[in-house]
């Protein structure tokens, strides 16, 4: 199985303060990479440096073989990374029909795809005409994960799509990802939300001030409770 | 794709609450100055005396309050723009002098045209220019931007010194358009008349683009949020370049109508008509082109209004308006969504 995309050695400055010291992550093509840790443990940081919206300092960032770590974020983001950030990015004045335009970059919006789109998340079919920032919260998160899919993309990072949202939207969230998977695509994952990230994972990255701790398969560190004890600091309530 | 026979029910419909309280203040603020001003064909004077030059500050602003909204740069060198589109103007005088003062109503709005292609055209690539060299190294640092684009004007202003003098150059209107209709007892001086249909022309362009064309759609959604434009694959620093020469351009054609409005060409009439620049865009909320149109139309009725009805009150009755618009809606008539 070959990487899509890998980092070695990366830092990042933000200002003054150091927050990657030296990343080390492999993204297996065609699966589902988690990336978990505590609060400021460096997972959105190491999104934005992946984007080029932050740039690294220091190391490599290859996708697909060909390095952009100092590639501009609108030519990062044509070779094929499609990015969800945490506050989900959704233009609030523009209409839900105008977000996803937005981000067919072709210009048309493949009428199949937005029918299999809509069969993910059929609100925002009702909600087509309406100004995205009348949407629910967990609407909106859909809507961002339907304009980074609404063309084909090789890497899709997603930051907490969870976040903040009723357990029957993570849910139906989870029944979406995993749809995806099915179509073969390749997500770099950041959760809080451990039975989530049970539920998808096909790998997992823990990170930790601003280091890679530990990689391996998702369905292991899912049945051993000690490691997760020792790397996320969970109880048996994550579990539930 | 289960995902959808899983899905919970959606909720109602939420309504889109569409805000025309704003827009309803212009007509509510002729209404109510009706009866006060007494007389129709006076009130009917006022009120297209006040309409065109609430259009003529529109053009002028709306190039603004764009480049603040996209950017996020504070560009008080705007008046830059319209000092150099009233006088470059004079450079499609020159040759069309026999134009100006022909009977043919053709040629008069010709000559008129044309002043605008020049000053359009000049102004852009101006812009380009103030773009490159003066705004890009402040990116991000509104001090700065502050201090460097008041300076660029500064400069710009002695520039026009250097190039057509200090004195002021009168500037005589095309024959056709001069002199007044007089429909009973009110009279439209027929200059205002044009400035109003090209002001709504413009104003109906600008609204098509921004919400017709894909282009117009990556500026709103730049103004909300650029980086997030960026991460779905559009050079916004082209966007930027692209907005801030068609600011620049609409600044320059709001110079040349401004500077056949007074009929006088001064260096200084940019810098004097920044300060109402400036408020007719926090009234109408940073980057909002709409808002913008709006407050323009608003600040000229009430100066109109007030320097009829109370002359000492004129000069201050602008200032007035935003107080009192921005104890009402603090972050202007139509705010802007950022992220």
């Amino acid at each position: 199985m070959t990487d899509m995309l890998k980092l070695q050695g990366v830092h990042t400055h933000i200002g003054q303060y150091h927050i990657l010291h030296g990343v080390d992550l492999a993204v297996p093509r065609g699966q589902l990479t988690m990336l978990l840790g505590r609060n400021g443990a460096g997972k959105t940081t190491t999104l934005r440096t992946i984007m080029g919206l932050w740039q690294a300092s220091q190391g490599s960032v290859t996708f697909d073989g060909r390095d952009i770590t100092k590639t501009p974020t609108p030519e990062i983001a044509q070779a094929g990374i499609a990015y969800v950030p945490e506050n989900m990015g959704i233009f609030a004045d523009l209409t839900v029909r105008e977000n996803m335009i937005l981000a067919a970059r072709g210009g048309e919006i493949d009428a199949a795809r937005l029918k299999w789109i809509f069969g993910l998340f059929p609100a925002l079919e009702k909600f087509w005409s309406l100004a995205a920032g009348v949407l629910s919260g967990g609407q909106k998160q859909m809507l961002a994960i339907a304009r980074a899919i609404v063309e084909p993309r090789e890497l899709l990072l997603i930051d907490e799509p969870t976040k903040g949202l009723a357990p029957a939207i993570i849910m139906n969230m989870v029944q979406a990802f995993r749809e995806l998977k099915s179509t073969g695509a390749t997500i770099l994952l950041v959760e809080q939300n451990f039975l989530a990230a049970k539920l998808l994972g096909d790998h997992v990255a823990v990170m930790d001030d601003g280091r890679v701790v530990h990689t391996g398969a998702m369905a292991e560190l899912a049945e051993d409770t000690t490691l997760q004890q020792k790397l996320l600091g969970l109880s048996m309530d994550a579990h539930q | 794709m289960t995902a959808a026979a899983d899905a919970p029910p959606t909720a109602a419909l939420p309504k889109v609450r569409v805000d025309y309280l704003p827009m309803l203040l212009v007509p509510l603020l002729m209404l109510v100055a009706l009866p006060l001003v007494g007389s129709v064909s006076t009130w009917v004077t006022l009120t297209v005396a006040a309409l065109a030059m609430g259009m003529m500050i529109f053009l002028m602003a709306s190039g603004l309050t764009l480049v603040f909204g996209l950017m996020d740069v504070l560009n008080f060198g705007h008046g830059v723009f319209i000092s150099f589109g009233a006088y470059v103007s004079l450079i499609a005088l020159g040759p069309l002098a026999g134009w100006v003062e022909s009977d043919n109503l053709l040629l008069n709005i010709g000559v008129l045209l044309a002043c605008i292609l020049v000053a359009m055209l000049v102004t852009g690539g101006l812009g380009y220019a103030f773009e490159r060299i003066v705004i890009r190294p402040v990116y991000g640092q509104h001090l700065k931007q502050i201090l460097i684009t008041m300076g660029g004007m500064i400069v710009a202003e002695q520039m026009i010194h250097v190039i057509w003098g200090a004195s002021p150059i009168p500037l005589r209107l095309p024959e056709g358009l001069r002199g007044a209709i007089v429909i009973g007892d009110a009279a439209m001086e027929k200059y205002r008349v044009i400035a109003v249909v090209l002001g709504l022309t413009v104003f109906g362009i600008m609204h098509l683009v921004l919400n017709r064309t894909k282009i117009g759609l990556l500026i709103r959604a730049g103004v909300e949020n650029a980086e997030m434009v960026e991460a779905l694959g559009y050079r916004i620093r082209r966007l930027f370049v692209g907005v801030f020469v068609a600011g620049s351009a609409l600044a320059g054609l709001g110079g040349v109508l401004w500077a056949f409005y007074r009929q006088t060409l001064t260096a200084g009439m940019g810098m004097e008509v920044n300060v109402l620049i400036f408020i007719v865009i926090i009234i109408g909320g940073l980057g909002s082109v709409g808002g913008c149109f709006i407050g323009a139309l608003l600040v000229a009725l009430v100066a109109n209004y007030t320097g009829f009805l109370a002359p000492k009150l004129a000069l201050g009755s602008s200032i007035l308006l935003m107080v009192v618009i921005l104890l009402w809606r603090p972050q202007g008539l139509y705010p802007v969504a950022k992220r």
